[in-house]
């Protein structure tokens, strides 16, 4: 290691799996994972999101779990929270439209409106 | 690198170490593989949480979930339940000892036990993996080496650590910028960079956790400090009793070598610096500076008299600077977010924070760092969570062997270097141990001085002899045998060996007795005049006596060792205090509460 620069790109590279670990605000992904989720295919959307996001490289971004809210019809069921804003819940999710939600609202703030629960209940 | 959605973060630190939290980790990873998580989910070895009472501790990211206590056989659960389905184990999360709330809705930082704390030196201890360079540099590891070889000169690091206020967290408190600078100012061709890492107050573990959690933050502050200076190598002289921390500190050095943050030219300038390791064997006298430069030279480990100071003729006869662990542990923060920063935490005359290991007669154990400034009743009740067992708060002993103890009317001090000492206490290392009404002044005075008996070198006279006398004095007075005088005795004493002895071991080594005197000289007259020890703990002062409650159902005199009770069925007993041995039993065993000791 010779300079700074040499100092910064280890920081960056170690960065995005340090993050979790501090109070920071991160855009939260909470995946339903009960029976019901579990069942309707919960695990390939989860892993979906993770690729997602490696390949992105993006930094504070988590992912995490949680049980049955008691819509098992609506499951995969996946919440994105940006820091600050209401949270949107995606309903049945397929990892096919993982992509989308990465793109349009993690990374560009803009909810696909068409997957979330308010499309499906309308 | 890969992307882990889940982070499972134990404690590898000596505490939950020795409580198992090694077997855990293997447990996790099997589990963890068994169920097919392992691409998933990431075991990090960390530090010392500090909460070393609710060990062996486990934090799951990104949740937060504070486990504690947690055992081998619960790692299934908290794998199939937390980790593979995103349901907590409410059973294992940490619980408040004082309001009694769970930490389950909250983050680790509102729990009482952190809500107060302020993580300077500690920042990296817990948050993590000590034997893991990238995560130390993305943790801002080596900008501050960085910045100082590169944007800053020798004099403005100096200037920088100067401004700051920071002083010596080893106990004596001396401005660390002014030893920096006198090093600076020594003419040599060869100088030296030293890390005293030889913590021995009784039940003080500040530095060991600091090592162990957080290793390249030692090894940055000593390259920062060794330019600063002018030096070209550096020593850490750490305790061979610390495995845990020499291992992570090789671990530590080998992975700066490879990353050129040690060696020649580092960061591409002519500055070039190494570390070596030198273990102790654990003597006490080894923490005094002059001692602990003998000893790494490989000479026996005893002090010389100052000066010549260290900073003028030192380690292999050359200018060498000595800080403490966590002296060091606040450099690299103080270089890279600046003086001002520093100074505006703690007070005007004490900057910054202090760590101190808290322990004894209190709910939350383990290791905290607070502002300094704070009231001692915050340290006492609100994070160390007050005295279990509904017992009385009697005084905090600060300092370990070379301080003393603060009693409950002077509890809203505040703890900062100036006001400490100006209670007959002191700063220390950072040992607090916390005594309740069942401990007894006098002993306690006794057990420092039993540890300083033994740990004197035997160098000087003052020291060696008049250290034995006072223990001899103080073991007369526990032992029933304390003549009208020897208060006057012990403090007289005290004044010639402060006066006189060579180095700080001896010249302290009064301090337990002259601060229980001032506070608890009441107990020592109880003890001298009346042959009683007030919180009933010295045996040979004690008399049982059975009282009226008694019910003649027989048990204490069939478990008297010496048969020393006697009394027919249904009738009140009686101890005959000559054959009486005080061995308790009698007390234990009776379901009256007939058995009085006074």
């Amino acid at each position: 290691m010779k300079s700074l620069a040499d100092l910064q790109a280890i920081r960056q590279k170690t960065l995005e799996s340090i993050n979790m670990r501090k109070d920071e605000n991160a855009a939260r992904v909470v995946i339903g994972m009960a029976t019901c989720g579990i069942a309707a295919g919960a695990r390939p959307v989860m892993l979906a999101f993770m690729d997602e996001i490696k390949n992105r490289n993006l930094q504070h971004v988590t992912v995490s779990q949680t049980g049955c809210i008691g819509m098992c019809r609506y499951e995969p069921m996946v919440d994105v929270i940006l820091p600050g804003q209401e949270k949107v819940t995606y309903v049945k999710v397929n990892p096919d439209m993982v992509g989308r939600i990465v793109t349009e609202h993690i990374v560009n703030g803009n909810p696909v409106q068409e997957y979330t629960i308010g499309a499906a209940e309308g | 690198m890969d992307f882990y959605r889940s982070q499972v973060l134990v404690c590898g630190g000596t505490g939950c170490t020795s409580s198992g939290s090694a077997k855990l980790i293997e447990r996790f990873e099997a589990q963890i593989a068994e169920k097919g998580l392992d691409k998933e989910v990431k075991v990090v070895r960390t530090g010392c949480f500090g909460l070393c009472e609710a060990g062996p501790v486990v934090i799951i990211y990104p949740e937060g979930t504070f486990y504690s206590r947690v055992k081998e056989e619960d790692v299934d659960e908290i794998v199939g339940e937390h980790l593979l389905k995103g349901r907590k184990v409410q059973r294992l999360v940490y619980v408040d000892h004082k309001t009694h709330e769970s930490s389950v809705q909250k983050s680790l930082n509102e729990v009482g036990f952190y809500k107060q704390q302020m993580r300077v030196a500690l920042r990296n201890c817990g948050v993590i993996d000590p034997e893991n360079i990238d995560e130390y540099i993305a943790f801002d590891g080596y900008q501050a080496l960085a910045k100082a070889l590169t944007e800053m000169t020798p004099e403005q690091v100096i200037d920088e650590v100067l401004k700051s206020g920071l002083r010596g967290r080893g106990g004596a408190g001396f401005p660390t910028g002014k030893k920096w600078q006198f090093a600076r100012a020594s003419q040599a061709e060869h100088k030296y960079f030293v890390c005293n890492a030889d913590e021995g107050d009784p039940g003080a573990f500040m530095d060991r956790s600091l090592l162990e959690g957080d290793p390249h933050a030692i090894l940055e502050a000593m390259a920062i400090g060794g330019y600063a200076i002018g030096a070209d190598e550096g020593w850490i002289y750490v305790r061979a009793e610390y495995p845990i921390a020499v291992k992570r500190l090789e671990k530590a050095i080998e992975q700066a070598h490879e990353y050129g943050l040690l060696g020649k030219n580092i960061f591409g300038t002519d500055f070039s610096f190494d570390i070596h390791i030198r273990l102790g064997a654990g003597a006490f006298v080894c923490g005094e500076e002059t001692a602990l430069m003998a000893s790494i030279e490989g000479k026996r480990g005893e002090p010389r008299p100052k000066p010549p100071f260290p900073a003028v003729k030192g380690l292999f006869e050359s200018p060498t600077n000595i800080n403490n662990v966590e002296t060091l542990g606040n450099i690299p923060q103080i270089i890279l977010k600046g003086a001002d920063w520093f100074r505006s935490i703690g007070t005007e005359r004490s900057t910054g924070t202090k760590v101190f290991a808290l322990g004894g007669k209190i709910n939350n154990t383990g290791l905290v760092e607070i502002p300094m400034g704070t009231p001692l009743r915050t340290i006492i009740e609100d994070i160390g969570g007050g005295i279990p067992n509904g017992k009385k708060f009697k005084a905090v002993q600060t300092g370990g062997p070379s301080g003393g103890c603060i009693p409950a009317s002077l509890l809203d001090i505040p703890v900062e270097y100036d006001t400490l000492t100006s209670v007959g206490a002191m700063m220390g290392s950072g040992g607090m141990i916390v005594l309740d009404e069942d401990n007894c002044m006098v002993d306690i005075a006794r057990f420092f001085l039993d540890f300083t008996v033994d740990e004197s070198c035997g160098k000087c006279t003052p020291c060696r002899i008049g250290t034995r006398r006072m223990l001899e004095i103080l073991e007369r007075i526990v032992n029933g045998k304390g003549e009208e005088g020897d208060i006057e005795k012990l403090e007289n004493l005290a004044e010639n060996i402060k006066n006189s002895a060579l180095c700080g071991l001896g010249q302290t080594a009064p301090n337990p007795v002259l601060s229980t005197i001032k506070f608890f000289r009441d107990e020592y007259e109880a003890h001298i005049r009346e042959k009683r020890c007030p919180a009933h703990h010295c045996q040979a002062l004690l008399n049982y006596e059975i009282t009226d409650a008694c019910r003649g159902c027989t048990l204490c005199a069939r478990n008297c060792p010496v048969n020393a009770i006697s009394g027919t069925v249904k009738q009140k007993h009686v101890i005959d205090t000559t054959k009486c041995i005080k061995c308790g039993q009698c007390m234990t065993n009776c379901k009256f509460n007939a058995i009085i000791k006074n």
